[in-house]
């Protein structure tokens, strides 16, 4: 299953990325450790082509590298953008999570 | 739920990320060293002299010089009391909790009370095992910016997977006197896994096997496409090579006529022969035995590996049950095993991987140096997090070892994190009041797996005050558990309406034994069934006091509501309760409060459609008013 995006998100991104820059070559999801349920989610701009194993898709142009070990954990997720009163912000629809903690950034598999 | 943002490249990793000097450091109860990862593979790096491991053994000399290693164990002898060995077994304990270990070590302490152990060396000074512990990682320190040209960017330090908070803490507490910055504590094991490359494989799972100088550590990791999980943990720190070398001393001491009455110099004499011999029938069948006593006539005598298995091997056998229950606790058949490691001087010898093997069903791994394992996947792992190795992205997961929970009404623990968590970990759990108009929490932090709080230990407590005066479970306390990734508990509390908040960071004055972890872990599977019947009684005396209060107060405020012989059926289910409550029954009570309820509950019916009757009276009034 392929990591996607909302058209929402994705129009935000785009956005973002035109304001950084050219020098953006791509954007970096993966899992690391850390955080109050033992994981992590990283999403970064990327400056560079990305590395020989990691898995990439391509989003109208937007390029998403993802390592393949996060992948084992990220599979199928779809990548939202949610904005409320109090904040806006992306966030992780992962089939894979077990739980997640309050804060959100940190999730269980 | 806070959402995230994209950060810029390596942003997020900035905070683990200091550069390429980095070391791993193994903190032995015998040895000490250190290792740094030179050309994608890690190296000890030796002193000067070429010497790899540096005994755990500072000297400290009646003019203020501290001596370690090497020179301070040779001055041993002389300065029995003035040079202490295994000052790990002390780290994060109390005096009180050492007195076993103390037994058989020629220390004399400041205080026999108090929350840390001191000793008094040189000069009557007090050293606690922190200062010692540090004294010898400045020196691996010294060693390894003399080898790699410059100040360290931070260190790794193992320390056994038995550890508890107290003992954590105290090894970062010396890290930090010693001037390194402590990336991370590393559980010993955990960094031998990483030595033996095992996360090159797809997947397994492994035991390691840790039987160093002073303490014992069993492990069953998993390991799922290159990320590991440490999946139990057990062991005893108060097992090690060093008891096979008392118990060879001793028998030693008696042969010599000196079992009782003996000196500190030729106590140690003893032992260091003691250990020399069995370090030498590891390759030999027979050696001979050579100590000098007090006066400097010599004694001697021979020594057969045979007769050297036949005194080690109960001791050796207390490595059984600690392995079955960390199996078990894996939920595993040894035969389920890919490999098991072995880790630590004394796996060296022989009896010992025969009883490995015997144990496991198979022949152990042991192509690394046992001594040098654990500092050398340390050096794996500071290079990870220093962010400079090519496997940046391999996770490593500990667990916690016993139980945390929270003290909650009658007595009952909740237990917030279940033991063998992976850590880093949290936990978030809300509570309310259980009394009208309080106005605070009192949070009782506990450890441990029985279900009563008076079973289990005491870690700390604090208070949420401050809430506003609300009718019972109005109030909610959010409670949040955090254990980091050094196994340190933090607890923070916020009520959600006032926003008052606590918080409280456990770092408990003295630590458990591990013999108590072991028992404590004994009892609750003892007391298992017993304990839930304990629990479920006072979970039902709670609520029976509940409705019994609140049936009290309803007759006294709507007696008028009652129908004709209401009172009676009502008040004899409360007598048949409070006989219930008396009794040990949860049944008996649970069903006496369903009675309660029952015979109540046209009453409250009543009652409720009056209020009811009540708040619409008085809005169609409100309205009536509204519209004039």
């Amino acid at each position: 299953m392929p990591i996607t995006v909302t058209e929402k998100a994705l129009g935000k991104i785009k956005e973002l990325v035109q304001k950084r820059g050219p020098q953006t070559k791509g954007l970096r999801v993966g899992v690391k450790g850390g955080g109050c349920t033992g994981f992590q989610y990283l999403f970064e701009f990327s400056d560079d082509d990305p590395a020989q194993h990691d898995r990439v898709f391509d989003l109208d142009g937007i390029r998403i590298y993802c390592d393949p070990k996060s992948y084992l954990f990220l599979n199928g997720t779809e990548l939202d953008y949610v904005e409320t009163l109090m904040e806006s912000g992306f966030k992780f629809q992962n089939p894979n999570v077990k739980s997640t903690c309050g804060c959100g950034s940190s999730v269980a598999f | 739920m806070s959402l995230l943002q994209i950060s810029e490249p390596g942003q997020a990793r900035v905070k683990e990320k200091c550069g390429g000097r980095a070391v791993g450091i193994d903190l032995g109860t015998t040895n000490s060293l250190v290792a740094h990862v030179q050309e994608a593979a890690p190296r000890v790096l030796p002193d000067p002299a070429g010497r790899s491991l540096l005994p755990s053994v500072v000297h400290y000399a009646a003019d203020g010089r501290v001596v370690v290693g090497a020179e301070a164990m040779a001055l041993a002898p002389r300065f029995p009391r003035d040079t202490v060995a295994s000052a790990k077994r002390f780290m994060g304990r109390a005096p009180e909790d050492s007195a076993a270990i103390r037994a058989l070590t020629p220390y004399e302490l400041v205080a026999e009370t108090g929350p840390v152990v001191r000793f008094r060396v040189a000069g009557g000074r007090g050293v606690t095992p922190v200062e010692v512990s540090a004294e010898i990682l400045r020196t691996l320190r010294a060693r390894a910016e003399a080898a790699l040209g410059g100040d360290l960017d931070g260190a790794v330090i193992t320390v056994p997977a038995y550890f508890d908070d107290a003992q954590r803490q105290a090894t970062k507490d010396a890290g930090r006197l010693a001037g390194l910055e402590v990336l991370r504590l590393l559980s010993e094991p955990t960094a031998a896994a990483l030595a033996y490359g095992l996360d090159k494989r797809s997947e397994g799972t492994f035991a390691v096997f840790d039987l160093g100088g002073g303490t014992f550590d069993i492990s069953v990791l998993r390991l799922t496409a290159g990320v590991f999980e440490v999946q139990a943990i057990g062991g005893d720190s108060a097992l090690g090579g060093d008891d096979f070398d008392r118990a060879l001393a001793a028998r030693f001491l008696a042969e010599l006529g000196l079992a009782g009455s003996r000196s500190e110099g030729q106590l140690r004499r003893v032992l260091d022969e003691a250990r020399a011999a069995r370090e030498r029938l590891t390759a030999a069948a027979a050696t001979t035995v050579r100590v000098a006593r007090d006066d400097g006539s010599p004694w001697e005598r021979p020594l057969g590996r045979d007769e050297l298995e036949a005194l080690i091997r109960p001791i050796v056998a207390r490595t059984g049950p600690p392995c079955r229950r960390a199996l078990k606790d894996a939920g595993l058949a040894p035969t389920d095993l890919d490999g098991v490691i072995l880790v630590g001087g004394a796996t060296r010898t022989p009896a010992v991987r025969a009883f490995v093997r015997e144990l496991f069903g198979r022949e152990p791994l042991a192509d690394i140096d046992p001594d040098l394992v654990v500092a050398l996947g340390a050096a794996v792992q500071a290079d990870l997090l220093a962010g400079a190795g090519p496997r940046a992205d391999v996770l490593l997961l500990d667990v916690i070892p016993l139980s945390l929970g929270l003290e909650t009404m009658g007595g009952v623990v909740e237990k917030l994190i279940p033991r063998n968590s992976t850590i880093p970990c949290g936990a978030k759990q809300t509570f309310t009041t259980f009394a009208d108009k309080q106005t605070g929490f009192d949070l009782h932090v506990v450890q441990g797996e029985r279900e009563l709080v008076a079973e289990c230990r005491s870690l700390a407590r604090f208070k949420l005050g401050g809430l506003p005066p609300l009718p019972a479970g109005m109030a909610r306390a959010e409670i949040t558990f955090l254990v980091d990734a050094d196994g340190i508990l933090r607890v923070s509390a916020r009520e959600e309406l006032s926003g008052q908040e606590a918080a409280i960071e456990v770092k408990p004055t003295y630590g458990l034994t591990d013999a108590e972890i072991e028992r404590m872990l004994l009892d609750s599977f003892e007391h298992a069934e017993a304990d839930v019947r304990a629990r479920l009684l006072i979970g039902e005396r709670i609520e029976a006091d509940r409705i019994l209060q609140a049936t009290r107060q309803a007759l006294a405020v709507d007696a008028a509501l009652l129908a004709p012989g209401e009172r009676d059926r009502i008040e004899s289910a409360m007598a048949a309760l409070l006989k219930a409550r008396a009794g040990e029954d949860h049944t008996a009570i649970h069903e006496a409060v369903q009675a309660l309820d029952q015979a109540g509950r046209e009453f409250a019916g009543r009652r409720m459609n009056r209020s009811v009757a009540a708040a619409m009276t008085g809005r169609s009034i409100d309205e009536l008013e509204g519209k004039g």
